[in-house]
């Protein structure tokens, strides 16, 4: 579905990507991981077209889209689940929700977003900002959901989470799965990793240091948090 | 009592021009990052072509309040896709340089061909003589002018926050980067949203035609006042202008009127409650800090 090739980014001098190349099937969950600063976040901006420093082949479902602005790629089907959530402040839940157009054959309806999460439908006049930081996830999540994309692209979703939420992102991020949703997740977390993904890239200093399935990040658990640090 | 309520009323007159203006500096700060330097040659301009239209064509008042600003509309689209698109991506200085340097030529036009003494325009005869509030007589046409910029103000906020469109542009004034990558094409409502931002400064131009001097530079008196405005009201705040533009006419008409013995004051109020504002919130009163892109 995803592939990239060749892939490199700057910021102004600095490059952050060097040649990276991966692909990602339809269907599969496929985490990035490694250190803060290797280029992660980077690498799923490119994909998303957010980034302008960069050379190199991404292409979606065999179409080269590495020249379409980033309205052009939402609407290929790319669901952009930002770090910071992407939470607007001047809109409400609702609006944050239907703001993106619908591009996917299997959007999920508002009711069905509400019915999943009854806390944003409690604060649906609210302002987005004021939910708290898990609710705001979860908006995040629903929103690429209804939106009906393909392929999302996830930015830390578990970040600042409690165990509780951590949990409800992977029981969602796997039966976006069953439904035939593809992902890209940057994630820090080997154990929510490993839970809910089919393959793991390791990034070191902006390139695909190593390529892993789940019992290779299991088995070597320590030696890899030891070298993310965490 | 009577005097007091001659001179809240004189204000929100004056709020009215400041908030129209206000309000279309914001939406187009908002969406484009330009703060435009022009805004106020073209409040000249639509008075001036009311005046034009008027003494050269016979064309009515109630006719330029709609040719003059969907006129003015059209000009500012057509400069936003010939140069000020182009400023998005240089350093803001250029901003200052080409918006600025509009205002100029815009002016030196004007008085190439008319010079620089003022010239009067009649109130049309529908709404001249006074309205009686039981205080004191109200000039009708000042109560036109406060009721149009109000209703006007409703109907823009109802748009902005009733609406799909409204939506998607106050997604694009907050984050347009996000915005774009939910499939939004920010860029397509650019043109338009600066087009009528200038069309609200010719609107507010054509209305002051008739109760101001209309002469070259009576943009650029009132526009420092107007960017006074949008910064107490908090640069790109929609809300955050049109009230600020109402409460500044009010403290400016109550300034005169009760700090007429200190001159000094009365004179530089708009830009003491700036300073104050800007200690206490420096986002503006109902502004945000900037969200990381």
């Amino acid at each position: 579905m995803l592939r990239i090739e060749n892939l490199s980014a700057w910021y102004g001098e600095a490059q952050v990507l060097r040649d990276v190349s991966l692909e990602v099937a339809a269907g599969e969950v496929v985490t990035l991981v490694g250190r803060n600063g290797a280029g992660k976040s980077t690498l799923l901006r490119c994909v998303m077209g957010l980034h302008s420093g960069q050379r190199g082949t991404v292409e979606l479902d065999g179409r080269d889209v590495g020249k379409l602005p980033a309205h052009r790629r939402a609407r290929l089907g790319l669901g952009w689940v930002p770090d910071d959530r992407g939470s607007y402040a001047t809109l409400t839940v609702t609006e944050n929700l239907t703001l993106p157009p619908r591009v996917g054959p299997d959007p999920w309806s508002l009711e069905r977003v509400y019915e999943a999460f009854p806390a944003l439908y409690t604060r649906r006049d609210s302002a987005a900002t004021m939910l708290s930081g898990g609710e705001q996830q979860m908006l995040a999540l629903a929103r690429v959901l209804r939106m009906g994309a393909r392929l999302l692209l996830c930015d830390e979703p578990t970040e600042g989470l409690s165990p509780l939420l951590v949990q409800q992102v992977g029981d969602l991020l796997r039966e976006a799965k069953r439904h035939g949703v593809t992902v890209l997740l940057v994630e820090q977390n080997l154990h929510f990793a490993t839970g809910v993904a089919d393959r793991h890239y390791l990034l070191a200093e902006g390139r695909v240091a190593e390529a892993m399935d789940n019992s290779e990040v299991r088995s070597r658990e320590r030696e890899l948090l030891a070298y993310l640090g965490i | 009592m009577s005097g007091f309520a001659q001179n809240t009323f004189n204000g929100l007159v004056s709020g009215a021009f400041y908030a129209l203006l206000a309000l279309g500096l914001a939406v187009i700060f908002g969406m484009l990052r330009v703060v435009n330097f022009a805004h106020g040659a073209f409040y000249m301009l639509g008075a001036f072509g009311a005046y034009v239209l008027l003494t050269e064509a016979g064309v009515p008042f109630w006719a330029a309040l709609v040719i003059m600003p969907v006129g003015l509309g059209l000009l500012g689209m057509a400069l936003e896709r010939a140069v000020i698109h182009r400023l998005t991506r240089l350093d803001p200085l250029y901003n200052f340089l080409l918006t600025f340097g509009l205002t100029l030529i815009l002016q030196d036009l004007v008085k190439l061909r008319y010079g620089v003494q003022s010239s009067p325009y009649a109130t049309p005869s529908l709404l001249s003589g006074t309205v009686n509030f039981g205080l004191f007589d109200f000039p009708t046409y000042r109560v036109f002018i406060l009721g149009f910029a109000v209703l006007l103000c409703v109907a823009v906020w109802w748009v902005l926050t009733r609406t799909r469109i409204g939506m998607v542009v106050r997604a694009a004034t907050e984050r347009p980067d996000l915005t774009r990558a939910f499939g939004i094409d920010v860029g397509r409502w650019v043109t338009p949203v600066f087009g009528f931002g200038i069309g609200l400064a010719g609107l507010a131009g054509v209305l002051a035609a008739p109760m101001r001097a209309v002469n070259p530079l009576m943009g650029a008196d009132l526009i420092i006042v107007v960017f006074a405005v949008v910064v107490i009201g908090g640069l790109g705040s929609i809300f955050g202008s049109v009230a600020a533009g109402f409460g500044i006419g009010l403290v400016q008409a109550w300034g005169e009127a009760y700090l007429s013995n200190f001159p000094i004051v009365s004179q530089t109020i708009v830009f003491i409650v700036m300073a104050v504002v800007l200690l206490w919130r420096p986002a503006g009163l109902f502004g945000r800090e900037e969200a990381p892109a």
